[in-house]
């Protein structure tokens, strides 16, 4: 157990201590340890989609080559780049958060909430030439493609759509912790909810870095 | 309500009153009786579909409901028994109300996010009845691809996604279980101090936060596929169905063990208070409860016998299920070790002890039968697997839950209920079972399969015992329900500890105030201490 610190002997109690904490420590440790259970939860999630993703490609892989020609690699890198720049200022905001910096906090959780945002749109983008070009899956999939195309599409647009959902949530703390960091809740004795949104935010990024050479990296591209 | 104490708290139950409060309650007691309301309900209606299967199948011609009729009725009663009643059923509410007090905290780690669960367990129990409303569901509660993705027309939607949406609320749970066992533990609570129930939560937490989410995304994808065109299991465009019995498997075979390791707590809590004895092996016991969580991952294959899965993934999975039975063996063995040479007291506790341990002996056992590769050939889709999943996770799980229910009652309530009654409900409930449940494992040994609403005629007997004993059952459901809410209005006052038992949730009051301890208490015993243990003290509060 980390509660050394005695009900009794603390003074006046943190006000973000909750009362069915001893300390502020032990709050602190079991919101990371929640975070991190919970991202277990989200690994098997995922994993599901990948288990999903290895038999099929072991099925088709040849089809699996040609639909992933199909995805546009330069703006999936550039998304991969985004997102990378995008752990770096939530790492930042934390440690602001940990330090008790406001200005700091607030200019990087913008930074990132800006960076998750381009994201998106670039998302966005892709989908719709998806659409375009007769790659949605369903009744108006192109009929001409190799038989596993149209799985290859299914898993990426759950997939990604999954993972943009995420991104969207991701988007949603951010605004939270703005607003609270805007007010200075945040200093050296209460910063719980940064960090754990912080490992929230680079689990996202994580789950891209595995799904971006998968599905876009497949075989040579062409042009 | 509670004048009479000197306590000048009240008790969680009437600090503050009112509907609002409880709709709102962070307090992991008031949430757990929240879960035991809406669990309660739903094994009414899941009881009720039963009641329909069990009245068709008196005859042998398909004469009380249509085909198409019956289809739905079987599927509801799964899916409702399943997710709704039996995954929450013991960690919801005894795990709930009772896992914080036994290891000295005043609530779960996260007393929001708890009530978030069973707000979520609301929406998608809503969903479900929606869907039931609507025209129902006829896939079997295992969704079965292609069959589920793209042929039935039945509202498959909307049921998926109830139960994408309720697994959140379970894992929600194992999540908020597995913090509050590493972060809220009091001071001298180590691991090795910890009641068994609690291990056994723990283990089962394990489970439901590694298994949901692959159930969830797998029943996703079937809401993906029949609403967006998104194929993954569609054999049209070169789809596996296969794939999604693997997925599903993964689940809801540890998804049994969600359903018997918290009762296996509960029995350990019991055995050793009846045999008034420090458990047998009580490491054992703990450790036994993860190797089941952990091999439990590793068995699903046994579902999928005859689907032409590889040959020798058969075998292992065959082998790997032999080896699953050893920690429950484990586990049986103890029990029964600590009662032996107990100073065993003949309370309603040792009924539901007793018929557990029958009933999830047979049930095991049976287990090994379908476990083997050949012999599952045989046995598969017959009434031999109805009966023994049965015995496990009714005869298993909820006579574990009932005897939890009326062991903890007291504590929950503050009210005794009649020991005579309760000993008479424990033995209908075991003999309408088992005349239920046995009769089907010969007449699925026979051949009769499962999943039709008429059969050949010589089956007739059987069909017709199980659907007696199924009356009998129904009845002691029923009375229990009835005296345990009489208690509540007319029960005699509860004693701190009535069994004499020993641990932290029996030196507080009955019903405990909403921070359970005055003091956080320092603990210095191992658990089980029944040497130094009370004696208990029921028969004092007759004459209140
Ligand atoms: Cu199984």
């Amino acid at each position: 157990m980390s509660n050394s610190t005695s009900p009794v002997s603390v003074a006046k109690p943190h006000p973000k201590l909750q009362s069915h904490f001893f300390s502020m420590d032990q709050q602190l440790e079991a919101s990371t340890l929640g975070m991190w259970v919970f991202l277990v939860t989200e690994v098997m999630f995922f994993g599901g989609l990948f288990m999903a993703y290895i038999v099929y490609r072991h099925m088709y892989p040849h089809a699996w080559v040609e639909a992933s020609a199909e995805l546009n690699w330069k703006l999936g890198g550039l998304n991969t780049g985004v997102l990378i720049c995008s752990s770096i200022t939530m790492a930042l905001a934390v440690r602001a958060a940990m330090i008790g910096n406001r200005t700091q906090q607030l200019i990087n959780i913008a930074l990132t909430s800006i960076l998750g945002a381009t994201f998106l749109v670039v998302k966005f983008f892709e989908y719709k030439a998806k659409f375009e070009h007769h790659l949605v899956p369903g009744p108006h999939f192109d009929p001409s493609l190799e038989q596993g195309m149209q799985i290859f599409f299914s898993l990426y647009f759950v997939m990604t759509g999954i993972h943009a959902l995420h991104m969207v949530i991701g988007l949603g703390i951010m605004a939270y912790i703005f607003i609270q960091a805007w007010k200075g809740t945040y200093n050296a004795e209460y910063f719980a909810p940064v960090e754990v949104s912080g490992l929230y935010w680079h689990f996202v990024d994580i789950v891209w870095i595995f799904l971006f050479p998968l599905l876009y990296l497949l075989g040579a591209h062409g042009a | 309500m509670k004048e009479a104490d000197v306590q000048q708290e009240p008790s969680y139950l009437g600090a503050p009153y009112g509907l609002a409060s409880w709709l709102l309650t962070k307090d992991h007691k008031r949430i757990a009786i929240l879960y035991l309301i809406s669990i309660t309900i739903f094994f009414a209606i899941g009881g009720s579909f039963a009641a329909m299967i069990r009245a068709e199948l008196v005859t042998p011609q398909g004469d009380f409901l249509t085909a198409d009729l019956y289809n739905k009725v079987f599927t509801l009663h799964g899916v409702v028994m399943i997710f709704f009643f039996l995954i929450p059923s013991i960690p919801a509410t005894l795990g709930n109300f009772f896992m914080p007090i036994m290891i000295g905290a005043k609530d779960l780690a996260f007393p929001r996010i708890n009530l978030l669960s069973w707000y979520i367990y609301v929406v998608g129990a809503t969903l479900t009845l929606a869907a039931v409303i609507m025209g129902g569901v006829d896939t079997g509660w295992t969704f079965y691809t292609p069959y589920s993705s793209i042929s039935s027309t039945t509202n498959v939607t909307t049921a998926a996604l109830g139960v994408f949406i309720t697994g959140f609320s379970s894992i929600l749970t194992g999540f908020n279980f597995i913090v509050t066992v590493h972060r809220m533990r009091a001071p001298g609570m180590t691991w090795f101090r910890m009641p068994l129930f609690v291990w056994a939560n723990y283990a089962t937490s394990l489970v439901m936060i590694l298994g949901t989410p692959v159930i969830a995304i797998t029943v996703l994808l079937i809401a993906a596929e029949r609403a967006l065109h998104l194929g993954v299991f569609d054999p049209r465009i070169g789809g596996d169905p296969v794939l999604f019995q693997h997925l599903f498997w993964f689940y809801s075979h540890p998804a049994v063990y969600i359903m018997i390791l918290p009762g296996m707590g509960v029995i350990s809590e019991l055995v050793a208070n009846v045999s008034r004895k420090q458990i047998f092996g009580y490491s054992f016991v703990a450790f036994s409860s993860l190797a089941i969580a952990i091999i439990g991952f590793l068995v699903w294959g046994h579902h999928m016998f005859v689907t032409g899965q590889s040959i020798y993934a058969g075998l292992v999975f065959s082998i790997i299920t032999m080896l699953v039975a050893v920690p429950s063996a484990v586990k049986t063995f103890n029990w029964t070790a600590t009662m032996y040479k107990g100073a065993v007291v003949w309370d309603s506790p040792l009924f539901w002890v007793l018929g557990f341990m029958g009933l999830f002996l047979i049930g095991g056992l049976t287990g090994l039968f379908l476990g083997a590769m050949g012999l599952d050939i045989h046995l598969h889709d017959t009434y031999f697997v109805v009966a023994h999943f049965h015995y496990i996770m009714v005869g298993g799980g909820v006579m574990a839950f009932l005897g939890g229910l009326h062991f903890y009652w007291p504590k929950m309530t503050g009210r005794m209920y009649s020991e005579p009654l309760a000993k008479v409900a424990s033995m209908l409930v075991f003999f309408g079972f088992n005349l239920t449940f046995f009769p089907q494992f010969i007449v699925g040994y026979m051949g009769m399969p499962r999943r039709y609403h008429s059969y050949p005629a010589e089956f007739q007997v059987f069909n017709v015992l199980s659907t007696a004993g199924a009356t009998v059952l129904g009845a002691g459901y029923l009375m229990i329900l009835l005296y345990l809410v009489y208690s509540i209005v007319k029960g005699p006052k509860a004693p701190m500890n009535p069994w004499g038992a020993t641990g932290l949730e029996w030196k507080i009051q009955s019903p405990p105030i909403t921070h359970n301890f005055h003091e956080t208490p320092v603990v210095t015993e191992e658990a089980y201490d029944y040497l130094h243990a009370p004696a208990p003290t029921r028969e004092v509060t007759h004459h209140e």
